[in-house]
């Protein structure tokens, strides 16, 4: 076996990945796959003419991330149609450089940005900005079949994205989810930018997880400057990424109730994900958590009379989620729109490579909370919630009963942080290497990659959003479903759109 | 259902008191920013040269910050040793015109009403479509949040609607993507005049974070003609709903 293995938060030399031949690496891949390995991630960096194709595996119950590479010139055989959970890895590397995987069986652009390289693997005019939404959609055709197309500009302060649904009568038969309309060029701007922009662009990479991408790059800047943070410091990180989910979760329990129409729950969880995000702001003063994780550590202290304040507020702020999500869970009505509704199959979930709350609905135990632990996460925390019906209902019960792991995590939390430092100097990046780092944000696994070259410059940043994931899994929900429960549907996965489009 | 009662009962009124008493914010909330220019010490560019998005600037030979490129993370102030720097707690940001966003040691330049024509026609009753433009969601969730009842927007007869055609104006978030300036343009295009534009936080008024992206266009300046500016990243919903009562003239 070639591939090179190393925990979360771990660094690679670059001299000591073997380049495998691609049928080796097809292979290798399909192995782990086999042997109950999910790929993490799946990217290309330029080397020379060619380019180099970099595998990210998490082998969940081993604890354990993998790490292979190949080496391609303009054209590849597609991987998708064996490994279907690198369907979308595929198109990005294609959209990026020009590299066309031979046989994908969706082959089209993703986030309409013109090719880096200046190879356009549509063969579209490189010197044309490619127009958004510009692609063939998938049709049915037949007798009262008709197309609903919708966005990029929604009814609601949504962000953009384009939505084509092929329905007979009411019932959903395809739904074609087309974004891009987001996209800022993160990834492409992210080694060339000073400093203190990255980790901002990163805060702003998804707002609503700011805490878990800064987490990620701060991780990955620590890596490849062999540097810990001080443990105070990964306890208020884990702390913020609690709250960033229970704000979340809280707030997405809320949307469900608007969608279903059931009032008093919807109000209720408004203001109440604002109460913590507001707890949030005592910290860093940003609803957002924005200025707080910082590489080498945190940019503020959580002094003990703050703690103290804080956890007499989570006091009854816990009691009013409770009871908002207690009459919201005992209604029947509510119950009736949410159970069945928006079904996934686990093996779909599977084999699509689903994350976060989408794939634990399901069944799949995937947490890296769990499987990979870093920073306070290791020895702390030993559960991972699962439900199995797939269906919106799961969602929620999903979220419900992480709101109630979170709050007593972050009770734990700001009782105990342990005392020291909050910041650490990191040492210069290692060069010609690989750091990664994987976080549970409140939507799912966050992952960062880094590539440094001969200096210790960053050359490549790679982000996967737990939203690039599971994009994909609601236009699976919706499948025969009515097209009246979209909205539904789309709330209890509650995806991002920058951060799919970065 | 006698449960729901219970609860809503226990959960009781939570409106915010608002005009009537000022907002209570975080102690560590990062509001418009205040400069002791006695303090400076002479030749000192530690602030100025700490931000990668040229937010500080020297006016005239004193220093400023454009809070229109800020994102209020507070670096600066902490690279400042002399503590001639600092940011207050004060929400209150918006601004009618570009320049009166540049906050110096001078009295800060709040929005003004807009004139009695139009103030007569939007005063009462405003009705804005959001327009999310390449931004993080963070401005939207916080835009949002003015439609909970902690702030219950509606009570001031300001409503986000979900055509443009229903529209008096339209507020965009997002320092304008390559991909969404064409929607961005059709949804202004869609309003009926008179009508207002309204950009929202760091990245509509000048690209924020993404300032200088190739995908994105550095805000809406060049794009349409702006009547108000909420600065901040994101703008926090008590800063939001200053900016539009004040360009209403209900504050």
């Amino acid at each position: 076996m070639s591939a090179v293995t190393l925990k979360n938060c771990g660094l690679v030399p670059l001299a000591a990945l073997e380049i495998l031949d691609f049928c080796a690496f097809a292979a290798a891949l399909r192995q782990e796959v086999d042997a109950q390995g999910r790929i993490a991630a799946l990217f290309a960096a330029p080397a020379g003419e060619q380019f180099d194709l970099f595998a990210l595996i998490a082998r969940d119950w081993q604890g354990q991330l993998a790490l292979l590479r190949s080496r391609v010139g303009a054209r590849y055989p597609s991987l998708t149609p064996e490994l279907p959970q690198v369907h979308l890895f595929e198109r990005e590397i294609a959209e990026q450089y020009g590299l066309v995987p031979e046989g994908h069986p969706w082959f089209k652009p993703l986030r309409f940005h013109p090719s880096w390289t200046g190879r356009d693997a549509w063969g579209r005019d490189p010197r044309r900005h490619p127009l958004v939404g510009e692609m063939d959609y998938y049709r049915v055709a037949g007798e009262e079949v008709h197309e609903v197309a919708v966005g990029p500009v929604h009814a609601g302060i949504i962000e953009p994205g384009h939505f084509r649904f092929q329905c007979h009568g009411e019932q959903v038969l395809h739904l074609e989810i087309s974004l891009g309309y987001q996209h800022r060029a993160i990834e492409a701007q992210l080694p060339s930018a000073h400093p203190l922009a990255r980790v901002q662009r990163l805060e702003a990479a998804a707002g609503d997880t700011s805490i878990g991408h800064a987490t990620a790059y701060a991780l990955v800047c620590e890596a490849l400057g062999a540097t810990l943070a001080p443990p105070r410091a990964q306890t208020i990180r884990a702390l913020a990424l609690e709250l960033e989910r229970l704000a979340n979760h809280v707030g997405d329990i809320g949307g469900l109730a608007t969608d279903v129409g059931f009032l008093p729950t919807a109000s209720f969880c408004g203001r109440i994900r604002g109460d913590y995000l507001n707890l949030g702001a005592e910290i860093c003063g940003s609803r957002f958590g924005r200025g707080l994780v910082r590489p080498g550590g945190v940019a503020f202290d959580v002094e003990a009379p703050r703690a103290e304040k804080m956890l007499e507020r989570l006091d009854s702020m816990a009691r009013d989620t409770q009871g908002a999500l207690e009459i919201f869970f005992d209604s029947p009505s509510v119950l009736a729109r949410l159970e069945g509704t928006g079904r996934v199959r686990v093996e779909d979930a599977e084999a699509l490579g689903l994350v976060g709350v989408a794939a634990r609905a399901c069944g799949l135990a995937v947490d890296a909370r769990l499987h990979h632990p870093q920073g306070a996460y290791v020895d702390t925390f030993d559960h991972v919630v699962i439900e199995e019906s797939g269906d919106v209902f799961a969602r929620a019960r999903v979220r419900r009963r992480e709101i109630t792991d979170s709050l007593a995590w972050v009770r734990r939390a700001l009782r105990d942080l342990p005392g020291g430092e909050l910041r650490r100097r990191v040492a210069p990046p290692a060069a010609e290497s690989l750091a990664v780092a994987l976080v549970e944000g409140w939507r799912g696994e966050l992952v960062h990659l880094a590539l440094t070259d001969a200096r210790g410059h960053l050359s490549r940043y790679k982000i996967v959003d737990p939203s690039f994931r599971n994009w994909s899994g609601l236009a699976l929900a919706l499948r025969g479903e009515q097209i009246s429960d979209f909205p539904l549907c789309n709330k209890s996965f509650n995806l991002s759109y920058c951060g799919f489009d970065l | 259902m006698l449960k729901i009662l219970r609860e809503r009962l226990r959960q009781g009124h939570r409106t915010a008191p608002y005009p009537q008493q000022d907002p209570v914010l975080p102690e560590r909330f990062r509001g418009r920013p205040r400069f002791d220019l006695e303090r400076c010490p002479p030749g000192c560019r530690a602030c100025l040269d700490g931000c990668p998005y040229g937010a500080l600037q020297v006016r005239d030979g004193r220093p400023c910050i454009d809070l229109g490129l800020c994102l209020f993370c507070g670096e600066c102030a902490a690279s400042c040793s002399a503590a001639a720097l600092m940011f207050t707690r004060d929400h209150r940001l918006a601004a009618r015109r570009r320049e009166d966003l540049l906050s110096g040691a001078d009295e800060p330049r709040l929005a003004q009403a807009l004139d009695a024509r139009m103030k007569k026609l939007f005063g009462r009753s405003l009705k804005l479509r959001q327009v999310s433009a390449g931004g993080c969601n963070a401005c939207e969730a916080d835009l949002n949040v003015l439609g909970t009842l902690v702030f219950d927007l509606g009570r001031f007869g300001i409503q986000f609607v979900a055509s443009p055609r229903h529209a008096d104006g339209i507020l965009v978030t997002g320092p304008v993507t390559e991909n969404m300036k064409g929607a961005l343009l059709d949804t202004y295009a869609a309003v009926p005049e008179p009508k207002l534009v309204i950009a929202s936080g760091a990245c509509a008024i000048g690209g924020g974070p993404f300032r200088g992206s190739p995908e994105a266009h550095d805000g809406i300046g060049d794009l349409l003609p702006v009547d108000l500016y909420i600065p901040g990243c994101p703008p926090h919903p008590w800063t939001a709903l200053d900016g539009l009562l004040r360009l209403l003239g209900r504050l």
